[in-house]
Order: C-alpha cells, then structure tokens, then sequence
C-alpha cells in the first residue's frame, strides 16, 4: 500500500488533511505554520510517522494523533508492531520501511532487520551513494542534513515498495520527487528545509539524488544508521537515539536562546534527570542540612520563653538592663559599619536570653570579633551587687600547688645527693585585680553565633595582659583552644580573647566629654596609688554638642575606661612589698640572690582624659573622626574610627553616643610584628679565674719556662754553696 | 560585587562589620549604572571600599566582553564622580611596594621614598624621575595588586570560549555545599600561574573550559583563606587573611557569589605569625 510518508493526500483520511496544522499546534504551541522554524525540517519528519503509523492499522485518528505522534516521537510503540507481526511479508516489508518513514519507532527496524527478506534483501544491498549516506552518519555529521536527506531518501524509498503493497489505506501514491509540503504553506524555494533537494545542493551529492536510484539500499542504509542509533551503551545502558529524542524534547519545551552554544550541558542535563528519578529516596536522605539545624536554633530565639509573665516584664521596664541593639545598629549604620539588619535582630534576642538567665545589671553589646572557623559575638555585663559569682580560680591555684610539690620533693631529695640547687627566683607574680575594679570591670560573655549558649570569660590576670602585648595570634573560634606562641601565653583562647578585650576596651572606648563626670565623693586623689579616681557616673546635666563640634577637635572625646598599665593592670601594685619575709630569708643563706630593682611606680592617664592626648602612631592620629554625612548636615552622626585599634568605632548624636568594635581583635602596627627573642643562655654557674680554663703553653714557653727554673735552681745551689763554703770557712777559722 | 545585586550582597558580607551606609547605597545604585552607560561597559562591579586616615576610596571596575581582560578601574571620594585610573604597570606595583602605613585619603598625597638603595636612587636619577610617588599611583597598584592576589570566582562560573575570551557560564547553577567549603572550588581571577605546574594525571582531569584558572588549593601560606558558614549555614563566606577586609560570598545552589574589599588596602606580613 502506498505509504504517504510525504504527505497526506488532500482527499486522504480527514485527520491527516488536519493533522498538519493540528499536529503543530500541539507540538508547537504559539508559532504560526507560516514561519520558517529551525524545527521545521523536523516538522515533516515527525508528521510523517503519524500517518505512517496509522497507515497501517488505519484505526487511529485524528483525535489520537497529536499524543500519538510524541509518542511515536519519542518512545517505541509496541501496539504499533503488533498490528504489523500479523501481516504477510509484503506488509513486512513495508513495515521494514516504517521505520524509514516512521523513523523513532525504536522497535520496528530492530525487528524488521532480523527479518528474513529473502530475495528482497538482495535488493538492499548497500550501494556506494548509499553507503556515503551511511557512513556520513557515522562520521557524525549534522543531523539535520542527514535526516533530512534520509528523511527524502526514505519518502523516495518508501515510495515504490509501498505502492504494490494492498491499499490497506487510501493512500495514494505520489510521484517522486513531489513537493509534499506545499499544503502547509511554508515558504518556498531550494532552501527551504521542506523542499526537495534541500541540502542536496552539499558537495558530494547532485541535484538528483532525492529521485530513487536504489531505494532500496538507501533503506537500509536508514535502517542501519537507526539501528547503529539505538544501539544501548555497555556501560550506561543508554541509547542515544533515545537520549537525543529527550534532549530534543527538553529543548523545545524550554526554548533557551543560543541554545547551540549550551547544548552540550543539556545533554548532560538529561542524562543527570535520568538517574535521579531512580534515587528519589536517598537523595531525601541527605537532605538534613547544617543549616536546618542552625535554623531551628534562630528560631528558639524567637520563641517567648514559658512562664514569662507581666511581672518580669515591668522588672526589665524598669532596670532596662537590655540595650537597644537595634537603634545602636542604626546610627552605626549611617556610616557604613555593622552587622545585616538579620544579625542584629538575632544578637538583641540572644542578649535578652542571657540577661534572663544570668542576674544581670548592665548589659551592652560590645562587638564581634572574627575567627578562623567560628566569629565571636561578646557581650559587656555588669553584674547586680552582690549577686556575683566568685570565679573558682583553679589555673593559678593548680601553678602555686604544683610548685610546692615540687619543693617537698626537692626537701626530699636534700638528704641524698643532690645536684646544687638552683638559686633562681621567678619574678613575683603581679595578682590580678579584683572583679568590679579595673581591667576587671566588666564581665564577658561571648558565643559563636546568636542561638548558641553564652560562655563566660574568665578574668584577665596582668600576666595574660602582658604576654597578650607580646604576641599577635588569630582566634580560631573555638574557645579551648591552645594558643601556641613565644612568649607561652599563660592560658587559652579563652583567656587570650579576654586579654583582647581588655586592652581594646581600655583603649577605645570612649564617651563625648561631659556625659560622664567623677562622682563627687571622692574629692582628692589618692596619694599612694596615683590612678586618680576610678568612679564615674552618669551627667546628669550633659549637653550634647553639636556633631560639627564632636568631629573637628577630638578633645570634646574622653576615655571613660582606665587604661592598662605596663605592669598589666590599672591600677599600678607594687608586687615586691609581700615578698620581704622572702627577703630576710635569703639573707641568711650564702648565696644572696640579686636583690630586683625598686620598681618605679607606673602613671597611667588619668580617668576621663581626652582623646586628643593618645599617642598617634607615625604620622597618623590615633583617631579619624568624620561626620556620617555630607549632604544632610543637619540630621547628621559623629563617627570616631580608631586607627590603632582598626575596628573599633564611636558614635555620637545628641545625647546618645556608643562604642562597637568589628575585626580580627588586633592592634596596629606599622612595622612587622617581631616576636620576641629567646633570652640568653643562663649562666650556670660564675666564673672566676680558678675555673676559668687557660691555653696549654706552647712548646717554646715551656723550654722557656724550664729553663728559668733550671737557672733558679742553679742559682739557688749556688747560693747553698756559697753558704756552705762560708759557713765552711767559719768553721775554719774557728 | 555585581552592581546589580549590590544591595542583596552588601547584607550577605556584613558579617564582618564593614559595610555602606544607606546613603552610600542609594548613590552606588545611580552612579554605577551611569558608569555603565558612559564608558559602555558590559558588567560593573563594585569593588570595595579603601579607608585612608582622612578619607575613603570607592572603588569600581568595568568590564568589557572579554571578563579575563584587564579591567577598568575607577575610583571616587564620595560615589558620585568617578575618575578612572591609569592601567597598573608592574613598574608602579613594584614602586608602591616599597611604601608602608595606611592611605592618607587625599590623591594627591604625596609620598617619599624613604628606604631605598643607592642604585635605584642613581637609577632614578638617571631617569629623571622623582623620589615621589602619587597616592593615586599607590592606590593603582594595590588595587591590582588585591586583585592578582585574592580577587576570586567559584568555579565553574566562568567558561573559557575555544577562542580565548572568558565569559560568563549560563549553565553555572552555583556549587553544592560541600563543594563550597573546599577551597579547590574556587579560583583566583587573574592569569594563572600554577596550572603549568601541575602533573599531567592531574591535567587530564581538568575541562579546560572551567578549569583555566589557578584554584586556591595552594596558596601560601596554607591556611590564608577562612572558610566559614554564615546566617546559619546558608552562605559561605570566605576571608582572606593575607589581605584582611576582603571577603567572598556564595550561596549554594543559586548563581549569587562576589567579593568585596572594605578595609586598609595593607597586606598583613604579620600572617605567618598569626596562624
């Protein structure tokens, strides 16, 4: 029977007079039949199998098409063969050209290749044209072209075999070489992706080679080139017939521009899809993700706490010891610095956590400080009077009991041999300041990110003061970290991040002159301990200034916090006035340890000195104070940036000022950090002349040495005889 | 950072304290686009931000359809008026390397060479040039200097065509979490240095169309990039600690990255001793 693989006959089957357009319009939504598509030349190919494959069984219509077509398209359809099995060879035969016609039924040429032809396979015998054909298949060619010349090929081909077949269909014949397109209207002339001969006009092939030369080896030529296609991989059991039919069908639903240049990362797309509707369940395993749990712990925050009534609420209206992160986050922000909006919002919840679980006085947001894995957000608390912890000083309790282990031991040892004892004293230990007084002044709390429990910090000792001057370490964000560094750093990173914030606090934090005033109580300095006065309180009768004011001179800023000393606290103790009893000790053994200098008593700057009084570094000034805005004078923040803490910030507007740092939590330098030098050997032992070693005498000096004492001893027997003979001679005369 | 997203990305890298003010925010969103259309670039990236002692430097750099090609840069006091720097030559990054301490904030600023070896005076001398050296000029070679050395791109956001020009990649669909916290995924955006080095079992395995860039793997000092998850774990943000202030931001799975620098323009030499 005829296959009109072409076209359908304009008196054919209503559905295929309709299928053209139909056919389009649902495989191509929203493109007009008149525009020449790049699609288009698949267009006939694909609205030949519908015919094709309905020839046969002449049941299907119209209605059906459309699906059925994508579904011939693009998945092998196995009702279509089974029709098929039952005919005779003939209807065989012409199904073995199905597939040239119907060139995505996947099924078709694999069974009609194994099929026995008979004589009729003689006449498929692969000719040289044909063999070009197929061989530029392999040779990966544009499958546009190929198709299309396989597509003419197969109409061509498909033609003569289906003409003698019975008219199971009204098909007609058509002569070859016909213009079946001219039905639907697309342009025309050579170029047209529909017309005959289009393509033909490549080097390689004449004008005429969409006539029928041997149709029958270009059918097979077809259907080894479909089979070659639909053979499956070894390894991923695809075939690209069918991985090219899904690409092509994701390509036209999501019609990407320039998708030539992005085909190949479609390709693997598709190929990706494949597996992963397999490992549907797995992949929902992995799906617990860090982060939900870092979310569900922000989400706490949000949660009012149980049991929360209206009692506590007035006692917190009342004291306020909660800080209005958010309106310090504001004036910041007018100049640039802080947190995301986010980050405040979490870390003024997770204030008002901690201040319901410690009993806290004061509470202000003191800063963040970054780490290498984790940040630290701390936190600047005061505790009620009274209600305060007593801090378990286990680290230096567990040094003085390992030392005095050590001496029974050594007492111990004094009744056997023992080495000399060594007469070296440490330096005495500079105590630390008591909680509420100086560096000690406020307790820190810290954690890594808002929803996480807040730590503690311990208190800072001068000793972690110093050390902390000395080196220059990042925090790694975690807390018991060890900080490996010369000088040793007397702790951990608890405890270096304490010595941290204290230097920066006592240097940068800083208040507009006149919000804070010493209270008046006590009126004279003391004599002794020379730090001046160490209370303040709040001005009751502050007057702001103005901003212009705030930011021209920076002597309208003063510290507010006591500045550390070199000894490493702030208020300077003279750690030697204990040790006198060690003293009159030492004076009764033999060996007089060096007695240490008189330390000279250390002067800091007074409480509330002015900013302007801190040492620059080179040339630049220790502070850069700018106004927040240019073109809004008026409405205007004083922002103070120090230079030799950088990150540390000041604001000040009106009556409110605050200060924040941001960074890595060190100190400026100008020149590379040198870390300290081993100190010289010790001497073991001292020196003196019996010990001291002497060069062995040469040769030359010893001849010369034994003969002066050959001399002296001639000479001294000469003297002996001499006497002799006198004493000799006196004996004589007697 | 893209100016596009210049809002969305400033939120994602404040996690270090730096940022722009509002007001600053408004201006870059009119004064990079009209950046954009006078000297017909094809992308604008804000760069960052220098603090000097009196002053900051804004800074901003266009790019044109090759994104691998030497960028413009341009720089402004207030984000208003841009003025475009003269190309770095590695004349003037090796001069400004001599110089030490912050940014005054004024371009005009001059400095003096104080250490300097007797040749390069007679050197100097013989050419005619003087013993100062601009800020600006400074401010050209830190700039290429930041970006040779830290300016970075997760990988697989930008493909190299067969012809050599670098655009950037419509199929990159971000890096998955676990890719994003290994510093292999990411790449420094400047010509590469070490990927000659590498053995061939290696080079076989790289795309050549991704993998052109040197990856971060073997920066030294090791360890001079953080990594870190932020806002609960759903953006990486890695900081560079050789040239603290400039961070690098990426949400997994979405196309948003960039990096910004707000800090000194001053390479921490201490970094050895701080790790």
């Amino acid at each position: 029977m005829a296959e009109p693989p072409e076209e359908p006959p304009p008196q054919a089957v209503p559905r295929e007079g309709q299928e053209e357009p139909g056919l389009r319009e649902h495989l191509w939504p929203g493109r007009s039949p008149d525009q020449p598509e790049p699609y288009t030349s698949h267009q006939p190919q694909q609205s030949e199998p519908g015919p094709v494959s309905y020839e046969y069984q002449g049941v299907r219509q119209g209605a059906d098409q459309p699906q059925g077509l994508r579904k011939s398209i693009y998945q092998p359809r196995a009702p279509d063969q089974d029709p098929y099995q039952a005919q005779d060879q003939r209807e065989t035969v012409g199904q073995t050209h199905a597939p040239g016609q119907a060139p995505y039924q996947s099924q078709t040429p694999v069974q009609h290749l194994y099929h026995p032809w008979g004589a009729e396979q003689a006449s498929y015998k692969l000719q040289v044209p044909e063999i070009n054909i197929s061989q530029s298949y392999m040779l990966g060619q544009d499958s546009h072209q190929e198709a299309r010349q396989s597509m003419y090929q197969s109409y061509a081909l498909g033609l003569d075999p289906h003409q003698a077949e019975e008219p199971k269909s009204a098909y007609q014949t058509y002569a070859v070489g016909r213009d079946h397109y001219q039905a639907y209207g697309r342009g025309h002339g050579p170029y047209q992706p529909h017309e005959p001969g289009y393509g033909l006009y490549q080097p390689g092939y004449s004008l005429y080679d969409d006539q029928i030369p041997d149709p029958n080896s270009r059918m097979l030529a077809i259907q080894n080139a479909k089979a070659y296609l639909l053979q499956s991989s070894t390894i991923s059991g695809l075939n690209l017939y069918d991985h090219l039919a899904n690409m092509l069908t994701k390509i036209l639903d999501e019609q990407p521009t320039n998708v030539v240049d992005i085909i190949e990362n479609i390709s693997k797309d598709v190929k990706w899809a494949q597996f992963r509707k397999k490992m549907d369940t797995l992949r929902d395993e992995h799906e617990i993700l860090p982060k939900f749990e870092a979310a569900e712990k922000r989400k706490a925050l949000f949660l009012k706490a149980n049991g929360e009534g209206d009692e506590e609420l007035e006692e917190e209206i009342g004291e306020m010891p909660l800080p209005n992160v958010m309106e310090t986050a504001f004036y910041f922000e007018q100049a640039g610095i802080g947190l995301s909006k986010d980050e405040s919002y979490h870390i003024f919840l997770a204030l008002k956590k901690l201040i319901s679980i410690q009993p806290i006085q004061t509470c202000r947001f003191w800063g963040k400080i970054l780490g290498l894995e984790m940040n630290y957000i701390i936190a600047e608390v005061q505790y009620h009077e009274g209600e305060e912890e007593e801090e378990t000083e286990e680290d230096e309790v567990i040094e003085e009991g390992g030392k005095g282990v050590g001496e029974d031991e050594d007492e111990d040892e004094e009744k056997e041999d023992e080495p000399p004892k060594s007469t070296y004293k440490p330096p005495p230990v500079v105590p630390k300041e008591e909680n509420g007084t100086g560096a000690n002044k406020f307790v820190y709390f810290v954690c890594n990110e808002p929803g996480k429990p807040w730590v503690k910090l311990p208190s800072v000792t001068p000793a972690q003061i110093v050390c902390a001057r000395k080196i220059k370490k990042f925090f790694t964000g975690r807390l018991d970290a060890p900080v490996v560094s010369f000088p040793p750093f007397p702790g951990n990173e608890a405890n270096y991040l304490r010595a941290q914030i204290a230097r920066i606090s006592a240097g940068t934090q800083i208040s507009p002159i006149g919000f804070y005033q010493f209270a008046e109580e006590e009126g004279e300095e003391e004599e002794e301990g020379g730090g001046g006065r160490e209370t303040y309180e709040e001005n009751p009768d502050f007057q702001p200034l103005s901003v212009a004011e705030l930011v021209d001179s920076l002597s309208t800023w003063v510290h507010h916090r006591q500045s550390i000393l070199k000894q490493g606290r702030c208020v300077w103790l003279n750690p030697f006035q204990k040790s006198e009893e060690e003293e009159e000790e030492e004076n009764e053994e033999d060996e007089k340890a060096e007695e240490p200098d008189e330390q000279q008593q250390e002067i800091g700057p007074p409480l509330l000195t002015p900013v302007s009084e801190d040492e620059g570094i080179q040339n630049i000034p220790a502070w850069t104070a700018q106004p927040s805005t240019n073109l809004i004078p008026q409405y205007a923040v004083a922002i103070l940036r120090s230079n030799r803490w950088p990150g540390a910030y000041a604001f000040a507007s009106g009556k409110k000022f605050d200060n924040i740092y941001f960074g890595w939590g060190h100190k400026y330098s100008p020149e590379n950090h040198a870390p300290a030098l081993p100190p010289p050997v010790q001497a073991e032992y001292p020196r003196g002349p019996e010990i001291t070693e002497t060069r062995d005498p040469t040769l030359e000096e010893e001849l010369a040495f034994k003969a002066a004492k050959e001399e002296a001893l001639a000479a001294a027997e000469e003297e002996e005889d001499e006497e002799d003979v006198e004493d000799d001679e006196e004996e004589d005369d007697d | 950072m893209e100016a596009a997203s210049l809002p969305a990305a400033l939120e994602l890298v404040a996690g270090g304290g730096a940022g722009l003010s509002p007001e600053k925010r408004a201006v870059l969103g009119a004064s990079l686009l009209l950046l954009q259309r006078d000297y017909r670039f094809e992308r604008v990236w804000f760069w960052g931000c220098i603090q000097g002692v009196r002053g900051a430097y804004y800074i901003a750099e266009g790019l044109g359809p090759d994104r691998a090609a030497p960028r413009s840069r341009l720089y402004s006091l207030n984000c208003v008026e841009w003025s475009l720097l003269p190309p770095a030559t590695e004349d003037i990054v090796a001069q400004a390397e001599q110089l030490k301490g912050r940014f005054q904030g004024d371009p005009s600023f001059e400095y003096e060479y104080t250490e300097i070896n007797t040749e390069d005076a007679e050197r100097l001398f013989e050419d005619g040039k003087e013993l100062m050296i601009k800020e600006e000029t400074r401010l050209v070679a830190m700039i290429e200097q930041i970006d040779r050395a830290v300016g970075i791109i997760p990988r697989g956001a930008f493909v190299k065509t067969p012809l050599g020009s670098v655009h950037e990649n419509r199929n990159f669909e971000g890096l998955s979490l676990t890719e994003a916290k290994k510093l292999s995924s990411y790449f420094h955006f400047t010509e590469p240095v070490n990927l000659k080095n590498k053995t061939l079992l290696e080079k076989a395995l790289l795309d050549p169309s991704t993998d052109f860039l040197d990856s971060l793997e073997h920066d030294i000092p090791q360890g001079s990039w953080t990594v870190q998850l932020e806002k609960g774990g759903t953006v990486v943000v890695l900081r560079s600690l050789l040239w603290l202030g400039l961070t690098f931001y990426h949400v997994p799975m979405t196309k948003q990255y960039g990096y910004v620098y707000f800090g000194t323009g001053e390479k921490n030499l201490d970094l050895p001793f701080m790790l």
